[in-house]
């Protein structure tokens, strides 16, 4: 007999436990759930935006009747339990029904506090909690004038925001000078208010009520100083505390909640607790991105899978009123050892502030302009140390802007049809539709539904934004460690160091060791493939069916299905023989396009599949071989012609580029590498966009790196300037190692530098010289088992499978 | 309805989690074979942008088309959610080690 679980609390904790629980062992246990409101789950964070009138009911309805039915879970709605019966395993409900329980899931939420003043039980005073809070202060706003909110904290403001659009005088009340002093410093609480004024509200600041005053109904609000205001709506919205009533009448320890292990599991082992109503580690939380990581938790227990384990939550704060924008995270107020940096442009409306101890950010307030909030956010639960880009990290992250975006970063101003991702077309509008109508809370939701950045994630940080503008800040942050993809639990650097050391050597073995939840995806093989191929060279096979097609067929896989033919031209250079021989292929096979590349090569489109080994093998004739230009491997060595010809030419730039090409071609990397040689600083062959790029000077060879044009442009870091060519092809060789080994798969070295740091980059590369010594030489033996020329070898009739129908029929 | 069965060619033609194409007048249908030798095969089309799908990366029993990354499970033709969409999907069975494929496509996939 399947063992019985209850949950007690039709919240959104709750509930989301059981819809990962689902997800794991959809029939595992029988599920009854007790709710006291008369509705399905909703999403309670969306309740300002109800009361706003910018959403409805049903919009913010998370899981409605169906959904129970459809799940086999009996739902108990309007009951509410009063005891728990330990001994006896039972839960009592307010109307007598009885449950027997196995397990016992509490999420019984938390619940307004309500300032204990004379006059506090009058009608028309009451809480922002629920949807029967929402309907009384929507009919309330229909017939009355004058509503006072107590509070202004976050929860005041939203609901204070709320009424002024409903049409009535809202006066907030506030104990202290300045609004949301637990989430914002003095200077953004002040334009907080300001803003706030300027839509309509009143506010008395240092106010501490004494009374409310009415027969039967509200009429005013007194204050400690005697001084009266009228109002015919009070809302207290001064705070919540957690709701453990149920829990400590049934013995269960509590505290300031109900106290809970990192397995959500109370001091009696059958019951477990999440949600708004716990204390974990001491620490209670009224917002929603813990939820969820708790749930999954809880739920991985539940299913008996037992290795999840909650740690605590890092929050973020995001206030829901129209047109305001802000942001607060961590500790941002400091102490003495901390640093202050500070922007602040009052004309634009622009504020934000980092708390910085020892380079790492400890809390951040954003005021007016936040789109760079999740940025700060992930720096700080990273503990990342911003030293390399401290001078400009008030500014924010840079390129953000530059897919097109420019300085139209405000999201709240930008229109409907604003394009996030230029990559896959899809506006502003489709995002916030698809997040309401189809209830997503994360990112990987977004990019699954609305295809938005989920190509070349330009625009994460930008749909990230989104994502906390539209569902608040509480939306679900991804997880501090990312895993590799939705098979695993591991991270990039967990699966390689485990290779190493576990000497584990084909993809099978990997997955098996670490417990991968499928058979892979298209994701993780070709990373596999890659981190095994790097670790060892000469030893591993290559798998080519975990090679994405452009990689398997060694030629670019077009929207038609023909494959593009680019042959690889050694610095940029090329001869009248292979010239002669691209047309004559060109004219023989009646190539569509010839189009000449950004890597100063020659390309052929539009060939079929299986001529592919034909074309090869007559361009081989000229010698010419594979460009790589399909590959995550070393691209092209772009180069001007250097002093040879040119007359401000400072060293043999054009020679130095196809040095530099013979020693790394056939290479795989993490992503594609490009390296350039200029002659001199005028920098012709754009060495400064380059992931390798040299350039030229009197005295020796500047070596730049990290660069990229295409999707964000990134200009290259100065690591270091050597004297001669031969310090040039070592340093070359150590860095390309260097990423090889350490990069995640599908990260550029761009991205790998501002994760791991330049300053990290020269302690591997300069401070140690011996390491870089061995780094190149690790380069140069993995080459030995990497130069064959891939096309020759097809040409010649290896993997015949690939380029050839298994049948014709005619 | 009898099918007219076509030999395709033998197993080990197509590499485990692989696929190749069988070319018909009717366009090219994609034949699959999985890690555990589970022979699949579904018109060579994805219904997002028309990608070859016989050119995907096949991990378990599905093919993610090398345009966009859609995923199709081999066995109905039709794409993971939250993606919609269907490809068709053609009669398959062993004889021995002799792939037997039918031409006539199965049902129930409307948009092919």
């Amino acid at each position: 007999m399947k063992e019985k679980l209850v949950l007690v609390g039709n919240g959104m904790a709750g509930v989301r436990t059981l819809e990962e629980l689902l997800k794991l062992g959809p029939d595992d246990y029988e599920i009854t759930v007790f709710g006291e409101e008369p509705y399905g789950n909703y999403n309670r964070i969306m309740l300002s935006p109800v009361l706003a009138g910018d959403k409805t009911i049903d919009e913010i309805m998370l899981n409605d009747e169906q959904w129970y039915t459809d799940n086999n879970i009996k739902l108990h709605k309007g009951k509410k339990i009063t005891e728990i019966d330990r001994v006896n395993r039972k839960v009592i409900a307010d109307d007598g029904t009885v449950e027997d329980y196995d397990r016992l899931l509490l999420a019984t939420g938390s619940q307004p506090f309500i300032i204990p003043i004379p006059g506090n039980d009058l009608d028309g005073v009451i809480s922002f909690r629920d949807i029967h809070d929402v309907d009384l202060m929507l009919d309330a706003a229909k017939e009355k004038k004058h509503a006072v909110v107590i509070g202004g904290g976050l929860l005041g403001l939203e609901a204070a925001n709320g009424l002024l659009l409903q049409g009535m005088s809202v006066t907030v009340v506030h104990l202290m000078d300045t609004l949301m002093e637990r989430q914002l410093d003095k200077p953004a609480a002040a334009m907080l208010k300001k803003s706030l004024e300027e839509k309509g509200l009143h506010f008395l600041m240092e106010a501490q009520t004494e009374a409310i005053i009415g027969k039967d109904q509200v009429e005013k609000v007194r204050f400690k100083d005697g001084t009266e205001i009228y109002a015919d709506l009070v809302v207290m919205a001064v705070g919540i505390r957690p709701n453990f009533e149920l829990a400590e009448k049934a013995g269960i320890h509590c505290e300031r909640g109900i106290v809970v292990n990192d397995t959500m599991q109370t001091f009696d082992p059958r019951v477990y607790a999440v949600g708004e109503c716990v204390q974990h580690r001491g620490q209670t939380y009224g917002l929603v991105a813990p939820l969820f990581e708790m749930g999954k938790v809880c739920a991985n227990h539940f299913a008996k899978m037992g290795i999840g384990s909650y740690e605590g939550s890092v929050t973020s704060t995001k206030l829901k009123v129209t047109g305001i924008d802000l942001f607060s995270a961590g500790d941002f107020t400091g102490d003495e050892n901390c640093e202050e940096l500070v922007f602040q442009d009052a004309a634009r409306g622009v504020y934000r502030k980092l708390v910085v101890k020892d380079n790492k950010i400890q809390g951040t307030v954003m005021y007016g302009d936040t789109i760079d909030g999740t940025w700060y956010f992930d720096l700080m639960r990273d503990e990342t140390d911003i030293t390399d880009f401290r001078e400009n990290i008030l500014f924010g992250q840079a390129h953000l802007g530059d897919s097109g975006h420019g300085d139209d970063n405000r999201i709240a101003m930008m229109s409907d049809t604003t394009e996030i991702c230029g990559c896959n077309g899809v506006c502003k509008g489709d995002i916030v539709k698809a997040i309401t109508e189809k209830k997503l809370f994360t990112l990987d939701d977004v990019r699954a539904h609305t295809k938005a950045s989920s190509s070349c994630g330009s625009c994460t940080g930008l749909v990230e934004s989104l994502l906390a503008h539209t569902v608040g800040g509480d939306y679900s942050v991804a997880p501090h460690l990312k895993p590799m993809c939705a098979c695993t639990e591991h991270t990039h650097d967990e699966v390689r160091a485990s290779i190493k050391k576990n000497e584990l050597k084909s993809i099978p073995a990997v997955m098996d060791l670490m417990s991968w939840k499928t058979a892979g995806c298209s994701k993780c093989r070709p990373a596999l493939n890659y981190y095994l191929l790097c670790q060892w060279p000469g030893e591993f096979k290559d798998d080519s069916q975990s090679r994405f097609i452009n990689e398997r067929a060694h030629a670019n896989i077009q929207k038609d299905a023909t494959f593009s033919v680019i042959p690889r031209m050694w610095g940029g250079g090329t001869t009248p023989e292979e010239l002669r021989k691209i047309a004559d292929v060109a004219e023989k096979y009646k190539v569509k396009t010839v189009h000449v590349t950004g890597g100063q090569r020659i390309a052929l489109y539009g060939l079929k599949k299986d001529e592919l080994p034909g074309i090869w093998g007559e361009l081989n004739e000229a010698g010419l071989v594979s460009g790589h230009a399909y590959g995550k491997a070393l691209r092209t060595v772009k180069t001007c012609v250097g002093k040879e010809w040119c007359r401000f030419g400072t060293q043999d730039s054009t020679h130095l580029g196809i040095e530099l090409e013979k020693m790394t071609w056939g290479s795989w990397t993490p992503h594609k590498y490009k390296m350039a040689a200029s002659g001199c600083p005028r920098n012709c062959a754009e060495a400064t966009i380059k992931d390798f790029g040299v350039v030229c000077v009197d005295s020796g060879y500047e070596l730049h790196v990290g660069g990229n044009g295409g999707i964000k442009v990134r200009v290259t870091d100065l690591l270091c300037t050597v004297k001669t060519e031969e310090e040039v092809l070592e340093y070359a060789a150590a860095f390309m190692q260097i990423y090889r080994e350490e990069a995640h798969y599908m990260e550029r070295t761009a991205p790998w530098i501002e994760r791991v740091g330049l300053t990290y980059v020269k302690e591997k590369m300069l401070d140690d010289p011996e390491g870089r010594k061995a780094a190149a030489e690790r380069f140069l033996f993995a080459q030995k088992f990497a130069q064959d020329d891939p096309w020759e070898e097809r040409a010649k009739g290896g993997e015949a499978h690939e380029f050839t129908p298994i049948k014709k029929i005619s | 309805m009898s099918e007219n069965w076509i030999e395709v060619g033998k197993l080990d033609d197509i590499p485990a989690q692989g696929a190749r194409i069988v070319e018909t007048k009717g366009g090219n249908i994609a034949v699959f074979r999985t890690q555990d030798d589970e022979i699949f095969a579904v018109l060579d089309k994805c219904p997002h942008k028309g990608g070859p799908l016989s050119q995907g990366i096949v991990s378990g029993k599905r093919v993610a088309c090398p345009l966009h990354d859609w995923k199709i499970n081999l066995d109905s033709g039709e794409a993971v959610a939250p993606d919609e969409g269907c490809a068709a999907t053609y009669p398959v069975k062993m004889e021995g080690d002799m792939i037997m494929m039918s031409l006539t496509a199965n049902e129930g996939c409307p948009n092919s």
